[in-house]
């Protein structure tokens, strides 16, 4: 066969195609016109965004709930600066996605020309790796690098910098059939001396307690954890990011641990003595004061990523190795092992565990005349049956999201962890509804997030992805408002949102659906409208500004020491 | 995490792939995430596609692990040596231009001779000199010259290597 000759452009598609890409979000510019003139050729939907950042998260969102890489295009200059927010927040909640950015021709590269931007140099911090592309025979193994890296060890975006010249320019396409990469070799079996000190503590443990986080989602080990935490019989506690890979009707369910913890999540951590995190980082708003975190415990940490360990709290046992794989086999050295006794051993903790679960459950005052934000998570929980994809802006809604919808199931509740990125949930509630048309996908949302990214009801109406935007309007900052509330003396500074748009008038604006509830007893029928509805509806429901997301721990305290209801 | 106070002075030897960009990406990951960098050193390798990072830090144990880890995340870094418990060699290289009055030049000629370095050049007034020794050596070195006036120094960080092949 002849070789056969094709533009950068070209190669570009030829690479996805064969990557099994079928959707880019993407925004058009100057300097990826010639990738934008090559896709019209191709079979991928192309979902038209109307800002960079919204494009991201929408690729973010869908690889969050799809498994798959998420892909993005946007031309140089502002177009890969407005990239950046999304990047980080993929980037910190370990998101494969890669995003393509337009340069300017490589002879202009540094002369400050029009839309140049070094987003090689911007982004480094904040991917897992980036390219510029400046020969086009690297370009398809780029590419395909790209992708690689995006999704194996801990994923994370990739940005490839494709100057204009290199989208124009032909050579000779060879495909590329494997990537090998000398210095890039992930490890995902754990090492066997590890596994075996760490059942040896689990079978001496009295008090053991899981951990679970979105390494657990993110390598898809929700049963090999189910049969783990059985099988030793130990309670299960998760970060925000791990929702959704324990079954909360288990009674080893705890709820999630941290700031905004459940009291016997947190209590479970204060008391336990063997504490095994499975796919978590330790982040600060899990540990509180670090010193004080798990004080009696000792730690096995199993995670992908070396760097994870030791970083934040000391650990007995460090796991490297990928969450299924490690807790498959630890099962297995289970199954060896005498487990006879354990029901007996556990009783008393079990028993305690239960105690703080049934007298200091999740609580909120329900109201005749307001709303209680906490009721609108629940009736949508009731609603949609547990099944709805959830996504959240950040703050308040976020909080009461996570701990009033019970999620059963991995892949279903996706929010901005690390970075903590308002705007982040409707543009990601909108690649989730994409990756899963469907599947309810319901956004939930605050009136200061929601403001963001709320030009992007234009893209789900254009591209009707019927996504569901429920407001949990308090015309406040809420969760800044809560702080000052709490430890700024009642100071408001800026928090009050005293102006805003009509929502349902701008949701009809924009050929959406807008509703409103304002009394409790609204809140039902309106939500059952929403859901009922096959188009975009933007639900606005009025919540009081007082409403605070309890239990609290203040920053810096231990997590123990909580501010209930 | 309890931060262990005991600040230790550190070498790494990293081999990295010969890439535009591999070095921010090193002093990026520095700067972000609060470690300083002594000194470093880059050069190719036999390899052409290979480079030799040598790279000193300060840092208590845990943040020379923390360190250790990070640099081996860096996709262009093809392998880091931790030169803890490792026999090595270290050079560091150094030029001295020293003031060379009449009345001196027997001093300097006299003192680079003991120090094993060498006169590279020569000038009416100054002797350009070279030497290469561990950084204790050269400090000697260069508080014996400082009298006779010191008025420029060019100075490499140490590079290393370990003897034999310990890490095989």
């Amino acid at each position: 066969m002849f070789p056969i000759k094709l533009t950068g452009a070209q190669i570009l598609f030829k690479v996805l195609e064969e990557e099994g890409v079928d959707v880019i979000f993407g925004y058009p510019g100057g300097a990826v016109l010639d990738i934008y003139d090559e896709l019209w050729k191709t079979n991928i939907r192309h979902i038209l965004v109307r800002h960079e950042q919204a494009a991201v998260h929408a690729a973010d969102g869908y690889a969050r709930v799809s498994g798959k890489v998420g892909v993005c295009i946007v031309t140089s200059g502002p177009g890969a600066t407005n990239t950046v927010t999304g990047i980080a927040t993929a980037y910190m909640d370990s998101i494969p996605i890669v995003v393509f950015t337009g340069q300017v021709p490589r002879a202009l590269v540094g002369s400050d020309a029009f839309q140049e931007v070094d987003i090689v140099g911007i982004t480094r911090s904040c991917t897992k790796h980036n390219y510029l592309v400046t020969d086009i025979d690297d370009l398809a193994r780029i590419v395909k690098e790209a992708f690689y890296i995006a999704k194996t060890g801990r994923p994370g975006p990739v940005l490839v910098d494709i100057p204009k010249d290199i989208q124009q320019m032909s050579t000779t396409y060879k495909s590329i059939k494997e990537v090998k990469l000398k210095s890039y070799k992930p490890v995902y079996k754990p090492n066997m001396k590890q596994l075996q000190k760490a059942i040896s503590l689990i079978k001496k443990a009295k008090k053991p307690l899981i951990l679970t986080g979105g390494g657990v989602v993110l390598s898809k080990a929700y049963e090999e954890l189910k049969k783990f935490a059985n099988k030793i019989e130990a309670p299960v506690s998760s970060t925000l990011m791990g929702l959704g890979s324990f079954p909360p009707d288990s009674p080893l369910w705890l709820g999630m641990v941290g700031m905004h913890g459940t009291y016997a999540a947190n209590m479970a951590t204060g008391e336990c003595d063997l504490l095994i995190g499975v796919g978590v980082r330790f982040d600060d708003r899990v540990t509180g004061k670090v010193n004080t975190f798990a004080p009696n415990a000792k730690i096995i940490h199993i995670d992908i990523d070396p760097t994870s360990i030791q970083k934040n709290v000391p650990v007995a046992v460090p796991v490297v190795g990928d969450c299924k794989s490690t807790l498959s086999m630890l099962n297995k050295l289970l199954e060896e092992e005498d487990m006879e006794s354990i029901s007996d051993a556990r009783k008393d903790w079990l028993k305690q565990i239960e105690d703080w679960k049934i007298t200091k459950p999740l609580s909120y005052k329900q109201d005749k005349d307001e709303i209680k934000p906490q009721y609108v998570i629940e009736t949508l929980y009731e609603l949609t049956k547990g099944d709805a994809i959830i996504a959240t802006e950040v703050g308040q809604n976020q909080m009461w999201a996570a701990q009033y919808y019970r999620f059963h199931k991995p892949n279903h509740f996706i929010t901005s962890g690390g970075l903590g990125c308002m705007g982040y949930g409707f543009p990601a509630a909108i690649g989730a509804q994409v990756a899963c048309p469907n599947k309810t996908v319901i956004d939930i949302a605050g009136d200061g997030s929601i403001q963001m990214n709320i030009q992007e009801l234009a893209t789900a109406v254009q591209h009707n992805i019927p996504v569901k935007v429920v407001i949990l309007n308090n015309s406040y900052l809420g969760m800044v408002r809560q702080w000052q509330e709490l430890f700024y003396d009642k100071r408001y500074t800026c928090t009050h949102l005293e102006y805003a748009p009509d929502f349902v008038k701008l949701a009809e604006a924009y050929g959406a659906v807008g509703l409103r509830a304002t009394k409790p007893d609204e809140v039902k029928p309106i939500l059952e409208k929403a859901l009922a509805s096959k188009k975009v509806v933007l639900v606005d429901i009025r919540i009081p500004s007082e409403e605070k997301v309890y239990p609290m721990v203040p920053a810096g305290a231990p997590i123990t020491e909580m501010i209930l209801v | 995490m309890m931060k262990n106070n005991s600040q230790q002075k550190h070498i790494f030897s990293l081999l990295v792939e010969n890439q535009p960009g591999v070095l921010s990406r090193i002093a990026g990951l520095f700067s972000a995430r609060g470690y300083n960098i002594e000194s470093l050193c880059v050069a190719s390798t036999t390899d052409p596609q290979v480079s030799r990072v040598s790279l000193v830090t300060k840092g208590d144990e845990l943040i020379l692990e923390q360190i250790k880890k990070q640099l081996n995340k860096l996709i262009n870094v093809i392998k880091v040596y931790d030169y803890t418990d490792v026999a090595y060699v270290q050079r560091d290289l150094a030029l001295v231009k020293v003031r060379a009055k009449p009345e001196n030049r027997a001093e300097i000629l006299r003192i680079v001779d003991i120090f094993r370095s060498r006169v590279v050049d020569v000038s009416p007034d100054y002797y350009t000199v070279e030497i290469t020794g561990n950084e204790d050596k050269i400090e000697a070195f260069l508080r014996l010259l400082r009298p006779m006036g010191i008025k420029e120094i060019a100075r490499t960080g140490p590079v290393a290597l370990a003897r034999e092949d310990q890490f095989k």
